[in-house]
């Protein structure tokens, strides 16, 4: 067996050292009736290449993104990542290591955790970021949970236009702790006026930026009218290479920013793993959930960084921790920084601004088709246009032509038959003018 | 080429006559230990190691929301940014460095052939909501994984969308509560040993129970007397790590379920420890009601210094209608995505998507890898490298409690009692050895805890070195060499960090005004 070094005669030796005869002297505390006499009903060992080629047999009858031209957005984005990116994360010094807990020999993790937490900050226009949360749906349902630890008070008013998914993240989040989640009606194209949802009783707004249809909304009103009743604005963006285009959330007042950083060095992976990212203002530092790193000195006052603020956590408070979070999401928040660092401030402008571009493109040359309403005034990388046919239907018509044209809304919103024509498409650097031509030349067929 | 004649062999000769150990650098770096600055020292605004296309002029659709000012982020060209990261790289420990005994943490192999699957085009590129039409082969995959896990676990469902295994315990409990207030009686109390991770009464409190701590009993056991007194009908479940915390399997296993069962309650075992039985004994045999398994701990799915983890919880027959969604299908022809609850039962979704298929795929190459008979293997090698660990190091250190241990050897402070040496300072000699400290001060139930967990990775010559190591640092620690600990690590890329002021004065982000 290729990854156990043991021996037989090892073996025998280390149980005579023990005192022992038999490997099973060391189960004697498990109820005998419990040991398995047998092996389990499952396949034998398998050679590297014969595991290779079963992966291989999965991996084949999927279609990969890459292999088309695809559309589909909401939530996760085909985008370019550098060869470097993926070189590193498989240094093992990286990828084998375990959370930071020994400062003096993870000074490699930590620092990088600290320019990741820099960057964050950053971009989201926020005072301090964590060291990450598991994806951008389940940091937003711990940001409900951090808005009602500062403000003492109990509902949180969603908008309509969040991911759905991100919806019901939150309310299953918010399930079980007495906390109340009010979800506004979903306007695809319509302004929402969430604000006369607030009562006393809440204690935040979350919105999302762009929302889920795609719209751009200036939210520094609402920030303004929340920030006169001590309320607070969550701000959620599911596409982080927007915010290299359009201003960040913190300027326009935001409490809490979340997001989904997977854009950002890492792959679609099929909805996992990804990396969450989770901003704050700095006087809140203190009811963050995650991990967080900082700097300090050693004894010889050189720079180094630490796991720092811990009795936030789980491990030290226990049942009065901020959040049961312990293992987050470690190497996609390095792939994340270095992307970051290889793009830097004028990368990460020119790759927002070439997204932006695309989609402008693409949804000028849809415009054109027959059948085809967009519906969005404004847009980043992705919009929704109203077909003259049901969406899944002609998604599905689709991909028998190798397309895969976009993300019927129906299969988020089932129950909405108003949104049924409803086709939610995305449009990053990696769609070429050709992609854009055959979608456009196959969906006016497909509409006729 | 010509000959250097003015190089010569290098001799030795002049070097030893220095009785120096070094001087003082001009850079501080150390030979190939190297000081690295920040990306915000080393790079600016305008610097990319990205070269990407000119845009056309185009007509904005932002709606006048442009983003003004500048943002402040450093970048580097591909040669800076690979030597950057290349260099803090080298200043991490890691599995494949060298043994890792961290209990309770799992740190074994990462195959390369994993990360290999797992970046197949057919697999690392396909979108979460790209229609299921296309991505057969994927969910195919997913109810792969699913059958194995249930086959181990001898549990017949799992939730599979789980990102982590604190993740998964808040499913697990969430799925018990619904289930008990499926029939009107939510409840009210979590039972959890004191030995537990933090994340279980943590997770408890996220479902809005009240955790009552049960003590152990002298051998590291839940006192079962205690636990049978605190049950009663406000019980929602009792969560237990078995193996537990301790290293220790729980012999009275089929008596807790039993008492936890007898008053309505449910019981939730984590399953962190699951690596120490796999092949060997099914849960389900236990009488657990729900349990999560770390992908990244039994089924080396790489810690990443971190993470990301995956938490899949296997479930029993009454509590699987009452699981999260999305779930899998698998049809005569297709399998399906079930992405919305029509029962009305599920409590409802942990994560958008369906959880983490990168750890999915490494799990399962590790489950193929190994096999029915590999897996058992890897239980039994994981005990006995644990096991030998203890008989080798009993005699100098002081184990908490009597053997057989599992995967996991406890000892704790007792064998430095007069030395002046802490539990801490101990760890912080073991790196100037060459080897990442144990987990320490865990489990809370005994005194300056070391718990070391050498996995089944480790031969028996670096099993050896390590106990060879460990009896040496005893020596020197009772022989009074209490600087060797206190001012440790003397040979790391830092000495020992002030981790007081960084909570009082926290500096949690890079800021111009402060260079």
């Amino acid at each position: 067996m290729r990854y156990l070094p043991l021996s037989s005669d090892d073996r025998a030796e280390m149980l005579a050292k023990i005192g022992v005869k038999d490997i099973d002297d060391l189960f004697i505390d498990v109820p005998n009736h419990a040991l398995l006499k047998g092996l389990v009903d499952l396949p034998l060992h398998m050679t590297e290449m014969e595991v290779e080629q079963n992966f291989a047999a999965f991996a084949d009858r999927n279609i990969s993104a890459g292999s088309v031209p695809f559309f589909v957005g909401a939530g996760a984005y085909r985008h370019h990542v550098p060869a470097a990116v993926d070189y590193q994360i498989q240094r093992g010094e990286f990828l084998t290591a375990y959370t930071p807990y020994q400062p003096e020999i993870s000074q490699g993790t930590l620092q990088a955790l600290f320019e990741f937490q820099t960057q964050v900050a950053q971009i989201t226009g926020m005072d301090v970021a964590n060291a990450s949360m598991y994806d951008g749906s389940t940091a937003c349902g711990e940001a409900a949970l951090m808005a009602r630890r500062i403000t003492r008070k109990n509902k949180a008013i969603v908008s309509g236009n969040l991911h759905p998914q991100y919806i019901d993240v939150v309310k299953s989040a918010t399930k079980y702790t007495e906390d109340v989640v009010v979800v506004s009606e979903t306007t695809v194209n319509k302004a929402e006026n969430l604000l006369e949802l607030v009562d006393d009783d809440t204690n935040c707004v979350i919105v999302q930026y762009p929302d889920f249809f795609g719209n751009i909304t200036d939210y520094s009103a609402l920030a303004d009218a929340l920030h006169e009743q001590n309320k607070l604005l969550v701000v959620v963006t599911t596409e982080i290479v927007a915010l290299g285009a359009i201003k960040s959330p913190g300027e326009m007042g935001a409490d809490i920013v979340v997001g989904e950083g997977q854009s950002i060095g890492n792959g679609l992976n099929y909805g996992g793993p990804y990396v969450g990212l989770f901003a704050t203002k700095q006087k809140y530092v203190r009811q963050l959930p995650g991990r967080l790193c900082g700097q300090t000195t050693d004894a010889e006052g050189k720079r180094g960084f630490v796991l720092t603020l811990s009795t936030r956590e789980q491990h030290i408070r226990r049942e009065k921790a901020t959040s049961n979070i312990c293992t987050n999401a470690g190497l996609c928040t390095l792939a994340f920084t270095i992307h970051m660092t290889l793009l830097g401030e004028a990368g990460y402008r020119k790759l927002a601004k070439i997204n932006h571009a695309a989609a402008v493109k693409l949804a000028s040359k849809l415009s054109k088709v027959k059948g085809v309403q967009l519906l969005n005034d404004t847009f980043f990388n992705e919009f929704t246009v109203r077909l003259n046919k049901n969406a899944a239907d002609v998604v599905e018509a689709l991909v028998e032509k190798d397309i895969i044209a976009g993300l019927p809304v129906s299969r988020l919103y089932p129950d909405n038959k108003d949104l049924a024509n409803d086709l939610l498409i995305a449009v990053t650097e990696t769609t070429s003018e050709d992609d854009m031509d055959i979608l456009v030349g196959e969906l006016s067929e497909v509409l006729k | 080429m010509t000959m250097n004649n003015q190089g010569r062999p290098t001799s030795i000769e002049n070097a030893s006559n220095s009785n120096r150990s070094g001087y003082p650098s001009y850079t501080g770096s150390r030979g190939l230990s190297q000081v690295e600055g920040l990306i915000y020292e080393i790079g600016d605004t305008h610097r990319t190691g990205v070269d990407l296309p000119e845009v056309e002029e185009f007509e904005s659709r932002l709606g006048g929301m442009e983003r003004s000012g500048e943002i402040g982020l450093a970048g580097l060209t591909e040669p800076e940014a690979m030597r950057h990261y290349t260099r803090l790289s080298r200043k991490n420990y890691a599995i494949d460095l060298g043994l890792y005994p961290l209990g309770s943490c799992t740190m074994k192999h990462n195959p390369r052939l994993n990360e290999k699957v797992v970046r197949l085009p057919g697999l690392s590129d396909i979108h979460p909501l790209q229609p299921i039409s296309t991505t057969q082969g994927a969910l195919d995959l997913i109810d792969t994984l699913a059958h194995w896990l249930k086959t181990l676990t001898g549990m017949p469902a799992v939730a599979m969308s789980p990102k982590a295994g604190a993740h998964g315990e808040l499913c697990g409990l969430m799925t018990i509560r619904a289930a008990l207030e499926a029939k009107g009686d939510a409840r009210s109390i979590v039972l959890a040993p004191e030995s537990a991770h933090g994340t279980n009464p943590a997770t408890a409190a996220l479902c809005g129970y009240t955790v009552k701590p049960i003590p152990a009993t002298k051998d590291g056991r839940v006192d079962l007397e205690a636990m049978k007194e605190a049950l009663g009908p406000d019980v929602a479940a009792i969560m237990v790590t078995n193996p537990n915390t301790c290293g220790l399997f729980e012999r009275e296993i089929i008596e807790i379920a039993d008492a936890v069962h007898e008053v309505g309650g449910y019981f939730y075992c984590d399953g962190a420890n699951f690596n120490a039985i796999v092949g060997k004994v099914r849960p389900g045999d236990l009488g657990i009601d729900a349990m999560h398994i770390n992908l990244h701990k039994t089924f080396s799915t790489p810690h990443g210094g971190g993470g990301p983890g995956a938490g899949p919880v296997v479930l029993s027959e009454a509590l699987a209608p009452y699981a999260p969604i999305p779930y899998v299908v698998a049809g005569d022809e297709e399998f399906d995505l079930v992405e919305h609850d029509t029962s009305g039962k599920s409590f409802g979704r942990m994560t958008a998507f369906h959880g983490q298929m990168g750890m999915f795929v490494r799990a399962l190459a590790y489950m193929m890898s190994h096999g029915a008979d590999g897996l058992a293997k890897v239980a039994e090698d994981s005990v006995l490298n644990a096991n030998y660990i203890l008989a080798s190091l009993k005699d100098v250190m002081s184990a908490s409690f009597n053997g057989p241990c599992m995967h996991e050897a406890l000892f704790d402070d007792r064998f430095l009692k007069d030395t002046g040496v802490s539990t801490l300072d101990f760890s912080k000699a073991m790196i100037d050895e060459g080897y990442h400290p144990m987990t320490m001060y865990f489990p809370l139930v005994v005194h300056g805890a070391m718990l070391i967990e050498p996995t089944e990775s480790e031969s028996k010559l670096s099993v050896d070195q390590f106990i060879g190591m460990m009896r040496h640092l005893v020596a020197a620690a009772k022989a009074g060499e209490k600087d060797r600990f206190s001012g440790a690590p003397y040979n790391a890329p830092l000495r020992r960090l002030d981790e007081t002021a960084a909570a009082r004065n926290p500096v949690l982000r890079w800021t111009k005004s402060e260079q």
